[in-house]
C-alpha cells in the first residue's frame, strides 16, 4: 500500500535563551493509509512535537521545523503556505489533544465547536452543521446527543469531553488522526473506553492513526507498527507483535519491565529506568541513551549508533543499539532475566542522585 | 454492552440530562436581575433614554428659544418663594428659558455622550489590544509602545489640550461640537482598554482550546472573533459599564469650563456653567443639572457593579 504519510529526516528545534533545544533530531518514518502507528517514549522525548510539526502547529518563535520534509498525499507540508496548511488541518489531519478539560473552549457550545471544521472545510450552512454534529455525537456514544449539542463543555464529565474531541477530529472524515496522550488525563475505566471507541473507528472508517503515548500499555492492543522515541530520535522501530515479542534496544526494555503485569507474582517489583533523559541542548555525543544504559561499553560514549536492521528478526524491525548488531555483545540477552551490570545500576543512581541533590546553603 | 444501554436509558428517564440547562449568559443575567441596585440603575438607565429620546413631545417649551417678556430665575414651584411662576415647575434659568425643557434636552447629549465614544473606545481598544497580544513580537511593541505614551498623557489634561485646540476649527463645529467631544473622549480612553485586552489574549492564547481551534484550521481572525473574544467579554463588559459614566462625566466637565457643547444647546455641564455665577440669586439652576447627573452616574455604576458580581463565577453567591 502506497504510505499516507512519508515523514524523511525531520529536524524541529527550539532557539531558547539557553541555546539551541534539539527536541525532533532526524525523525523518519511512514503512516500507510488505514494504518494505526504508535509513537512511545517518555516526556521531554519530542514525541508531541512531532505530532505538533506534522500539522505545522509548533510555535514560532521560539521554534522552528529546520531540516526534512513531510510528505502528505504526495504533498509535502512543509513546503505549503499559510492558507494551504489550513486547508489541511482539520480536514485531512486532525489531531486529538490530551487534555479534554482544557482543549475545549469554555464559553462555546459543544455544537459551535464541532461545527467549526464542518463549516471551515465542507463549507456547510449551520442546520447542516448541526445535523452531522449530532451524527458525530451519536457515533461516539454520546448518550441523548441531541439533547447534548447546547451544552456548554462544563456540563461533560472528562471522559465525555474526550468522546467531543474525538467527534472534533472526526468531522471532516480525515485520513489521518493525531491522538496525543489521548488518554492521559482520564481514569483507567475511562481509558479503556476511549481507546476501544479508537479502535472501532480506526476499523470502521479506515482512518490512520499517530497513537502518541507514554504508556505501552496503551499501544499494545491499538496499533500495527510502534516507533519509540528517545531524546528526539527513533531508537527502535517494529510491527507491535514483534517489539513486544522480541524487543532489540535496552531504553524499550526498560520501558517494557516499567509495566505492571498480570502474570507476574504481586510481589514482583517494577524496574524503573534510572536517571533523568537528557539534556536536549547539549546531547551526549554517543549513544543518546549511554547515560542511563546497565549494558554499556566504551563504544557507546564515542559514536552513536545508526537505526540499523536487527539481526535474527523480522525485516522491518531496527534499533539503534551499539550491543544488538551485528556482532554485538547483546544480541543473546534476554532482558526479562538479565538485568544488566548492577554495578553500573548502582553508578547510575548514584550519579542521578548528586545531579538532582538541591545544593546546602552554606552557613547554616 | 446490554448493561451500558440500559444506563444511558435509565439516566435519560431520570431527566438528569433533559433538564433544562441555563447557558453562561442566562445565567449571568439572572444574577444581574436579583441584584436590586443594578435593577434600579436599570430602570433609571432606561427612564433616562426614554425622556432623551422623546424629548420635544415631553419638553413643555423650546429648550433654546428665549421668551417673549421672560422671567428669568424663577425658583422652582415647590420652594414657595415669591420668585416661581405657575408655568415653570422648576423654574427658569437667567435668560427665563425653562429649566425642565433644557433639562430633558441636555438628556440627549449626556446619553449619546455616554455611549457612542464608549463604543468608539471598545472598537479601537479591543481591536489593537487582540492584535497586539495575539500576534506578539515586534507588532506587540509597537502598538504598545504607542498605547504607553497616550496613557502617559494625564487624562483629563490630554482630553483638555484635544477640545481646545480643535474647537474652533470646522471639525469643532460639527454637531455643536459634540463630534470633538467624542473623538477626544476615544482617543483618551482606548488605551486602557487596548492593555486590558491585550492582557487578557496573552492569558488565554496559551490556553489549549486556542490551539485545538488552529489544528482545525481556523485563521488567526477567526480565533480572535470567536475564540478569544467571547472569553475575555466579561471583564470588557464591566470596563464599559464604567466607561460611560465616565465619558458623561468628561462631558460634563467640559461644558462646565466652558470648552464642550457650543452654547444655545443645552447640556447639564453647560447648565451648570451659565447657573453658577447667579448661585447666590438662584441655586436651583445649578443644582438641578448636577443632581441630573449624579443620579445618572450612580444608576450606570450600580449597573456596572451589578455586570461585575454577574459575570465574575468567584463571586457567585
Amino acid at each position: 500500500m502506497a504510505d499516507l504519510l512519508e515523514v524523511t529526516d525531520l529536524h524541529t528545534q527550539f532557539f531558547t535563551r539557553d541555546g539551541v533545544v534539539r527536541a525532533v533530531d532526524g525523525v523518519t518514518f511512514q503512516v500507510a493509509a488505514g494504518e494505526t502507528l504508535g509513537i512511545v517514549g517518555e516526556s521531554g522525548c519530542g514525541k508531541s512535537v512531532t505530532a505538533l510539526s506534522l500539522m505545522r502547529l509548533i510555535p514560532q518563535p521560539p521554534g522552528k521545523i529546520v531540516k526534512g520534509s513531510i510528505m502528505f498525499d504526495g504533498q509535502d507540508i512543509l513546503k505549503m503556505d499559510d492558507d494551504e496548511v489550513r486547508g489541511i488541518r482539520g480536514n485531512n489531519i486532525a489531531m486529538i489533544f490530551q487534555d479534554p478539560m482544557t482543549s475545549l473552549n469554555p464559553v462555546l457550545t459543544i455544537s459551535r465547536q464541532i461545527s467549526e471544521a464542518l463549516e471551515l472545510h465542507l463549507k456547510m450552512d449551520k442546520s447542516e452543521a448541526r445535523k452531522r454534529t449530532i451524527e458525530l455525537l451519536e457515533l461516539v456514544n454520546i448518550p441523548s446527543a441531541k439533547k447534548r449539542v447546547d451544552d456548554y463543555p462544563h456540563q461533560f464529565s472528562g471522559g465525555m469531553r474526550q468522546r467531543v474531541m474525538i467527534a472534533m477530529a472526526l468531522s471532516c472524515n480525515p485520513k489521518l488522526i493525531l491522538a496525543d496522550e489521548p488518554t492521559t488525563a482520564l481514569d483507567v475505566t475511562i481509558q479503556a473506553q476511549i481507546l476501544d471507541l479508537l479502535k472501532n473507528l480506526a476499523r470502521e472508517f479506515r482512518t490512520a492513526f499517530i497513537l502518541i503515548t507514554h504508556d505501552l500499555g496503551v499501544v499494545a492492543g491499538m496499533t500495527q507498527r510502534i516507533n519509540v522515541m528517545y531524546a528526539g530520535r527513533i531508537v527502535e522501530k517494529a510491527d507491535t507483535v514483534e517489539l513486544f515479542a522480541n524487543p532489540k534496544m535496552p531504553y524499550t526494555w526498560g520501558l517494557l519491565r516499567s509495566i505492571p503485569r498480570l502474570d507476574e507474582s504481586r510481589k514482583a517489583k517494577l524496574v524503573p529506568i534510572e536517571g533523568l533523559p537528557p539534556d536536549l541542548i547539549a546531547p551526549p555525543p554517543g549513544c543518546k541513551f549511554e547515560p542511563r544504559c546497565q549494558y554499556r561499553r566504551d563504544v557507546c560514549k564515542e559514536k552513536e549508533p545508526e537505526l540499523k536492521h536487527v539481526p535474527g528478526s523480522k525485516s522491518d524491525h531496527e534499533a539503534r543499539c551499539w550491543g544488538t548488531q551485528e556482532g554485538g555483545w547483546l544480541v543473546d540477552t534476554d532482558w526479562k532475566r538479565e538485568i544488566g551490570d548492577t554495578r553500573l545500576l548502582e553508578a547510575i543512581k548514584q550519579e542521578t542522585a548528586s545531579v538532582t541533590a538541591t545544593p546546602e546553603t552554606p552557613g547554616e | 454492552m446490554a448493561t451500558a444501554s440500559t444506563t444511558q436509558e435509565r439516566s435519560a428517564e431520570l431527566n438528569v440530562l433533559v433538564r433544562k440547562q441555563r447557558s453562561l449568559w442566562g445565567d449571568a443575567l439572572y444574577r444581574l436581575m436579583r441584584n436590586k441596585a443594578a435593577v434600579g440603575g436599570l430602570i433609571v438607565i432606561a427612564a433616562a433614554f426614554i425622556i432623551a429620546g422623546f424629548a420635544p413631545l415631553f419638553a413643555p417649551y423650546n429648550p433654546i428659544e428665549i421668551p417673549q417678556n421672560p422671567a428669568s430665575q424663577m425658583e422652582p414651584l415647590w420652594t414657595g418663594s415669591k420668585y416661581t411662576d405657575p408655568r415653570y415647575l422648576l423654574g427658569t434659568d437667567f435668560l427665563g428659558r425653562d429649566i425642565v425643557s433644557r433639562l430633558m434636552y441636555a438628556s440627549r447629549v449626556s446619553m449619546v455622550v455616554g455611549f457612542i465614544p464608549t463604543a468608539i473606545v471598545f472598537g479601537l481598544g479591543v481591536s489593537v489590544g487582540m492584535v497586539a497580544g495575539y500576534f506578539g513580537g515586534w507588532l506587540d511593541q509597537i502598538l504598545m509602545r504607542f498605547t504607553d505614551i497616550i496613557y502617559a498623557f494625564p487624562d483629563f489634561l490630554f482630553l483638555l489640550i484635544i477640545v481646545a485646540s480643535f474647537r474652533n476649527s470646522p471639525f469643532g463645529k460639527i454637531l455643536d461640537g459634540l463630534m470633538l467631544i467624542f473623538v477626544a473622549i476615544a482617543i483618551v480612553g482606548w488605551v486602557g482598554v487596548a492593555r486590558l485586552t491585550r492582557g487578557q489574549v496573552l492569558a488565554l492564547k496559551e490556553r489549549e482550546f486556542v490551539e485545538a481551534a488552529r489544528s482545525v484550521g481556523a485563521k488567526p481572525s477567526r480565533i480572535m472573533a470567536k475564540h478569544l473574544l467571547p472569553n475575555a467579554l466579561a471583564p470588557l463588559i464591566v470596563t464599559a459599564a464604567f466607561a460611560v459614566p465616565g465619558a458623561i462625566l468628561g462631558e460634563a466637565t467640559l461644558s462646565f469650563l466652558g470648552v464642550g457643547i457650543i452654547p444655545p444647546t443645552p447640556s447639564w455641564g453647560q447648565m451648570i456653567n451659565e447657573g453658577f455665577p447667579l448661585f447666590a440669586a438662584n441655586p436651583w439652576a445649578v443644582l438641578l443639572p448636577a443632581i441630573c447627573i449624579s443620579v445618572v452616574m450612580l444608576a450606570f455604576t450600580f449597573v456596572g457593579d451589578g455586570l461585575r458580581d454577574a459575570l465574575d463565577p468567584r463571586m457567585k453567591t
